[in-house]
């Protein structure tokens, strides 16, 4: 550890990493969760919640899922704080750049300049990278074609059909992997955002949001009562599954185990 | 040549019961020459406030847009707009900054609004000078000396949007009898507390001088 190559950030170590964007990947995997689906005709962002303490006012704590303008759609993965200076220099560039070309952004153009952000925090003295990973949604204008892409500390950006970051997100990964299907209809998306969260999100429906962006359509973030349902509907099916594996027994009988993986406790992120 | 110019354009704004009229004329104008007849000296700055502006060409919409722009941006950072109000002042300051600076803005405006929360409708005027000032109606350019005397006899706060239309073409056929330019018809707009509509306007109405 001590060998001095992770003290400054714009140093590299003699094989040729830099330490310091290695560990700020390290502060994404400890952050909460966070999913992208695209499906036919919508993208869905899904977030899991840090539950809230007693006293803490829900309704004004701020959510992990942000707008950077009409059209596009943030969640992030890592520290809070960090991602609050990025999603705002994203809102800047967003609106300097319909003052500047009489246009929004093309979401590949925001994530290019995110990414962008990014990387210029792992080249210069004096500052830390950014400890967060993004997912960045939604429609060019006027097109119909859904967009979903992820940003990382380093400054590399690459373009999704479905995908998690965050804690545990490899497992969520492999989850979407395994059940993603081609031209989802907007019920299908959700869905599979919410199925693929409670693979890692213990408490349900209300540790989870969810957010849905359709074309030349405002952002939607869905209420409780229906990602409760979700999730209900969801559980049932499991459970339904997991009583037809054991042969002999029918549903409903027997406590048949949910199959949920069970996590860590939430970190500090 | 610029107050000339500026002159010739007509700025409208009259506030009712539960809106705010505007009115802008749609002649853009350079010397004596038209350039055009379907111009739109109007900027939405949110859902519920509308900007007018007139002046030298170029700074206007140059003003306009940046004005607009970080409106918006306050909107999307955070999550609520800047009442009419607040926009004023904001205007202001900066119009006080521009004016200090080596190449001040030339722009004149209205600003109108209804408030989201209280319904209660808004309306100020600005000048290039960065004076401010609140009032029920008001205008811009020649227009002033025609109309704020038929405002001043007509004008009611408790109008409905239907009075103030009708009161508005009284201004514009005074505009038409007495004012030699033709400002190719009006564009018009009401702020309501559902957001900013097309007020549907006849400029082909001829309007006989005595």
């Amino acid at each position: 550890m001590a060998s001095g190559y992770d003290r400054a950030l714009s140093v590299f170590s003699p094989d040729g990493h830099v330490f310091q964007v290695e560990y700020a990947g390290e502060a994404v995997k400890r952050g909460t969760c966070a999913v992208g689906v695209k499906g036919a005709d919508v993208v869905v962002l899904g977030c899991e919640k840090r539950s809230a303490m007693k006293l803490q006012d829900t309704r004004i704590t701020p959510s992990k899922i942000g707008l950077i303008d009409g059209h596009v759609c943030l969640a992030f993965a890592g520290l809070n704080a960090d991602a609050r200076i990025l999603v705002d220099k994203a809102r800047l560039e967003a609106q300097s750049h319909r003052l500047n070309l009489e246009d929004p952004v093309t979401i590949e153009y925001i994530t290019k300049y995110v990414a962008g952000v990014q990387q210029r925090y792992t080249q210069s003295g004096g500052v830390r990278p950014f400890g967060i990973s993004t997912l960045i949604v939604g429609f060019d204008n006027g097109g119909k074609i859904p967009r979903l892409y992820q940003t990382e500390p380093s400054g590399i950006y690459s373009a999704w059909k479905a995908n998690a970051i965050g804690r545990s997100s490899k497992t969520v990964r492999e989850f979407l992997e395994r059940n993603y299907k081609e031209d989802m209809d907007r019920e299908a998306t959700v869905r599979l955002a919410i199925k693929s969260l409670l693979e890692v999100v213990q408490t349900g429906a209300k540790n989870i949001e969810i957010a849905i962006m359709a074309p030349g359509k405002p952002i939607e973030m869905l209420p409780v009562e229906d990602i409760e349902n979700y999730v209900k509907n969801i559980e049932q099916e499991k459970q339904e599954e997991a009583a037809k594996k054991k042969t002999g027994r029918t549903p409903g009988q027997g406590s048949a185990a949910i199959l949920t993986r069970s996590q860590d406790e939430p970190g500090d992120h | 040549m610029y107050a000339d110019h500026s002159f010739r354009e007509i700025l409208l704004g009259i506030t009712g019961k539960d809106f705010t009229l505007m009115a802008a004329s749609k002649a853009a104008m350079r010397g004596a020459t038209i350039l055009k007849a379907s111009d739109d000296k109007t900027r939405q700055l949110n859902k519920h406030t509308l900007m007018l502006y007139s002046g030298e060409a170029g700074d206007t919409v140059q003003f306009a847009e940046y004005i607009q722009a970080n409106a918006q941006l306050y909107s999307m950072r955070n999550d609520s707009d800047l009442s009419p109000s607040a926009l004023a002042h904001f205007v202001r300051g900066e119009l006080a900054i521009s004016l200090r600076s080596r190449k001040p803005y030339n722009v004149n405006l209205l600003l109108g609004g209804v408030d989201p929360i209280t319904h209660k409708p808004s309306l100020y005027w600005l000048d290039y000078l960065a004076s401010l000032a609140s009032l029920p109606y008001a205008a811009h350019g020649y227009a002033q000396y025609y109309c704020l005397s038929i405002l001043d006899k007509h004008h009611h706060p408790d109008i409905t949007l239907g009075q103030g239309i009708k009161l508005l073409t009284m201004c514009i056929d005074e505009l038409k009898r007495r004012l030699p330019v033709d400002f190719k018809g009006m564009t018009v707009k009401a702020v309501t507390k559902d957001g900013i509509v097309d007020i549907e306007f006849d400029d082909d109405k001829v309007v006989k001088s005595a």
